[in-house]
């Protein structure tokens, strides 16, 4: 109770100061100087992050809901083992191991959610991010394992297809208007199946396995002393550096530069755009290349770690989706981007844990999806949250309280 | 007597977060009178006609119907009071006839089956008792902005409104047409309708208005009978100062032919017609030259196909000498054109960036504001401060301000400040003075003379009849795509104006180019 302590002392003057401090924490000083949380929850990227929380809460809150609903035995277990993921294990090393394991999944992730974002902030959706990591994928395995190529220039072989499939959809939009939702989930497809031709065709196939042989090591992304760090888990490597730093890059260029200024003015409004003179279609086209070739370098950073093979399956991978998850769990931020890329992958991982005395296997994937297709409520969230603190604001000038449908009206007017 | 008011609405007070829209107003309407509701914009008079409309609900105040004290809580209420509201935008489905239209919403029906034949004799009954003449079979998209104008009127007429608000209603039409209105509304009053009519036109006040009450900053300023008032007080009422009326301005000196444009065509991909038509012009150095014309006759597309923003039919643009007609925008920038845009929101800002950002929309990439690819966001924002300062653009928080959150008013400040700042050699201003108050105006006026003083050149269009006789040198009248006649302001009539801009007059002489080399 040292707010209470009046002594001139500068002892006490301190004191007091951090007890004001406190104070106005939660209450306001007048009308012009709403308390501190006030303050804080009306600033925008604080109200993304709560956002994000929250969504993440009421996902988790749903998919335990419907773990009770399939099996309430095993329901408590269960979502446990999906929050702790790698913390579940009682050994020091293995939990290292598994952290690594979920690091290496995080990177090639980050990848598509900027591929995701990059695109949007220009004011295109990029469901093609898919498709474009499909050929970066199949561009990296065949130099791999047909070439033999060094890693890095099977990473930039990946970053080149992706590019020139997101290209494909960009000249489309600019020059002939089409849609490029439409035309990316076409060449979705269309990548699937030139991938399953040619990596099926090639020598690295392994027709009895039904998947590519695994890539020799000089193909492999180094690891840069990364798996001594996390006990000798095999699949680490500097992806997760090259992964964040990309989200740095892009942070720095949307935020700093010239082409940033340019290519969100053209998302958000393409008319003033074209008014003064930027350069439309140059600007669609060259966001197209640069989201494909994140996708792509998304493709090469999962592949060239040999977590998998390819397996030729009949759907495009779901990384390019989830993408779209991590984009807007993010609240549309590249730092953002880096941590809810993180919290997908470490529910995605742990799901494939889940003890499946009660559950079938494909329980991990069906919790993941209702936690991520929850995600997607953030700007529900967001909204939610600035009405509350505005409504707030309205108690601190008026005291009294407004309904919310006058509150409503008054948004939609102002 | 207080029987005699219809509407009372009597010390209403309506708030927004940090500013206080309706002060204490008291509004007492008359039956059978038309009173004026008189302010600059952000004034609070939609506010207060939206508090009687039920889009809003005061914090203080009551409203009196008839002397009861009523709830209005939304715009059904307002309707069941038979209170009805002519929109400045129309809101009519464009592919419907008139009296679809009309009956929409209030359909009569014989066995669950729209019964056209009872609506129709109804709607006829009252076109001819208010003097409406309507074709009730026309299609909306057929006929006049002022045809449609009358089918919104009698929309209210048809649901037996007895309170009728206008909503600036004569800012689209022709001096003949405000004409017409206006007999109307003498019409509708006559017939025991009592009218509100928010306008911030001192002219029209005078004509039909009976009282007015002026507002001002939110605050009730006064309540003046109208015939025992002038122009002069009213304004003065309205802004608080003595505003200039006519702007101040010496004949123009044109000198050199600074933009010359030569059978200029555009062709509209909708309609499959040329809405620009051969069109030839030139503005010289040191001259307003307005395009004068009812909206939609190809004004837009003729600024469009000048300053780049779409592709011209054919025809040829020179600048400077510079032959500009395959330029892009930028280029075009670059050689001195600057462009104040028709749609503010859609073209002149990107209403999401802050304002300083929307401030260096055409200069970022010069090496002022960049340096190897990043923005040199210092410059950006003392360069802001510096304009903001000059043309007086107020927002919240200054430089930083999104610049949605901003007035009208200040957005266009914003954008005016921005292109005569650049400095060039030919400005093209569309609507400059749109939705903007008479302060905002004298200022923005002030400004183009000045601009013109300096010698440059200036091609103006406008809808408003007033600003193109006071402010242009030299006026071309546009209609259907074609300049049909040429002006000097000071031997001309709005009225002969007029006759052009509705089509039915025009000079078949072709204009004289290059009567100066």
């Amino acid at each position: 109770m040292e707010k209470e302590v009046k002594t001139p002392s500068k002892v006490g003057t301190f004191f007091s100061k951090i007890g004001y401090f406190f104070k106005r924490i939660f209450v306001k000083k007048d009308d012009e100087h709403p308390s501190y949380l006030i303050a804080g929850l009306r600033k925008n990227g604080i109200q993304s992050i709560i956002a994000s929380i929250a969504c993440i809460i009421v996902g988790l809150l749903v998919g335990y809901i419907v773990l009770l609903c399939i099996n309430a035995e095993g329901a408590n277990d269960a979502i446990v083992t999906i929050i702790k993921n790698f913390l579940s294990y009682n050994k020091e090393t293995n939990r290292l191991k598994y952290f690594g394991l979920t690091l290496a999944n995080t990177a090639p992730l980050i990848m598509t959610g900027l591929s995701i974002l990059f695109a949007y902030k220009a004011g295109l959706f990029n469901i093609g991010a898919a498709g474009q990591y499909t050929v970066g994928a199949c561009a990296c395995l065949y130099a791999a394992l047909v070439w033999n190529l060094p890693w890095y220039l099977c990473m930039i072989l990946a970053i080149i297809a992706g590019g020139i499939w997101g290209a494909l959809v960009g000249i489309l939009k600019a020059f002939l208007n089409v849609n490029e939702v439409i035309s990316a989930i076409m060449l979705n497809w269309i990548g699937l199946y030139l991938a399953n031709i040619i990596i099926t065709g090639c020598s690295g196939w392994d027709s009895i396995k039904h998947e590519t042989y695994t890539i020799g090591s000089n193909s492999l992304i180094p690891s840069g002393g990364l798996e001594n760090v996390f006990a000798g888990c095999e699949y680490i490597t500097i992806a997760i550096y090259i992964a964040i730093a990309f989200a740095i890059i892009v942070f720095l260029v949307l935020n700093l530069t010239t082409f940033g200024y340019e290519l969100k003015g053209t998302g958000y409004n393409k008319f003033a755009a074209r008014y003064a003179g930027m350069k439309e279609k140059r600007n669609i086209i060259l966001t197209m290349v640069i989201s494909g070739c994140f996708a792509g370098l998304g493709a090469s950073l999962f592949y060239q770690t040999g977590i998998e093979p390819w397996y030729a399956g009949s759907s495009v991978p779901g990384m390019g989706f989830s993408g779209i998850s991590a984009a807007f769990l993010g609240g549309l931020n590249p730092i953002g981007t880096i941590f809810s890329s993180y919290f997908i992958t470490h529910i995605t991982v742990a799901g494939s844990k889940l003890n499946t005395e009660y559950y079938c296997a494909q329980i991990s994937d069906l919790i993941s999806a209702i936690i991520i297709y929850l995600c997607a409520f953030v700007g529900f969230f967001k909204m939610f949250l600035s009405k509350i603190t505005n409504k707030n604001n309205r108690i601190d000038r008026e005291g009294k309280k407004m309904s919310k449908k006058k509150l409503s009206k008054m948004k939609g007017d102002k | 007597m207080e029987n005699n008011y219809v509407i009372e609405m009597l010390h209403i007070t309506k708030e927004f977060p940090g500013i206080v829209a309706n002060d204490d107003i008291t509004l007492q309407l008359k039956k059978g009178e038309i009173h004026a509701l008189l302010g600059e914009n952000g004034a609070g008079k939609s506010t207060l006609m939206s508090v009687l409309f039920g889009l809003y609900t005061a914090e203080k105040g009551i409203i009196k119907k008839d002397g009861v004290e009523v709830h209005i809580k939304n715009p059904n209420d307002a309707t069941a009071l038979h209170i009805g509201m002519v929109h400045q935008h129309f809101k009519l489905v464009e592919i419907f006839t008139v009296l679809d239209n009309i009956i929409l919403g209030a359909e009569t029906t014989k066995y669950g089956y729209l019964d056209r034949e009872t609506a129709l004799k109804r709607v006829m009954d009252l076109s001819k008792r208010y003097g409406l003449n309507i074709d009730p079979d026309a299609k909306i998209e057929d006929i006049t902005v002022g045809m449609q104008q009358r089918v919104e009127i009698l929309k209210m007429l048809y649901r037996d409104n007895e309170i009728l608000i206008f909503d600036e209603p004569t800012a689209v039409l022709t001096p003949q047409e405000i004409d017409e209105l206006m007999q109307i509304m003498k019409n509708l009053a006559k017939e025991g309708k009592s009218i509100l009519f928010i306008t911030h036109k001192l002219d029209e006040i005078l004509r039909v208005a009976d009282r007015c009450t002026v507002l001002r900053k939110g605050k009730n300023i006064g309540l003046v009978e109208v015939k025992n008032t002038n122009k002069e007080e009213l304004s003065e009422m309205m802004v608080g100062r003595k505003v200039q009326l006519v702007v101040d301005k010496t004949i123009a000196k044109p000198t050199d032919t600074i933009l010359d444009v030569e059978d200029l065509s555009m062709f509209d991909k909708i309609h499959k017609i040329n809405s620009v038509n051969k069109v030839s012009f030139h503005v010289r150095k040191g001259e307003i030259v307005c395009i004068a014309g009812i909206d939609g006759n190809g004004q837009s597309d003729l600024i469009y196909g000048i300053t780049g923003i779409e592709k011209l039919k054919g025809g040829k643009i020179v600048l400077n000498g510079t032959d500009i007609t395959n330029f892009p925008v930028r280029k075009r920038n670059n050689a001195g054109l600057s462009h104040i845009p028709e749609d503010r929101h859609k073209y002149g800002l990107i209403l999401d960036y802050s304002l300083e950002n929307n401030l260096v929309l055409e200069k970022y990439f010069t090496p002022e504001f960049e340096k190897a690819g990043f923005i040199r966001k210092k410059e950006v924002r003392k360069y802001a401060n510096k304009l903001i300062k000059e043309y007086d653009i107020r927002s919240g928080q200054g430089a930083i301000t999104k610049t949605a959150s901003m007035s009208g008013g200040n957005q266009q400040k914003a954008i005016i400040g921005r292109e005569i700042d650049r400095d060039c050699s030919l400005l093209v201003a569309v609507q400059p003075t749109r939705g903007l108050d008479v302060g905002a105006i004298e200022s923005i006026h002030k400004k183009i003379v000045e601009e013109r003083d300096k010698g440059r050149g200036i091609l103006l269009v406008s809808l408003e009849l007033d600003e193109v006789m006071s402010l242009s040198d030299r006026i071309l009248v546009m209609h259907k795509g074609e300049i049909v006649g040429e002006f000097d302001p000071r031997k001309t009539t709005p009225q002969e104006l007029g006759l052009y801009m509705a089509g039915a007059k025009r000079d078949e002489v072709k204009f004289p180019r290059k009567e100066q080399a």
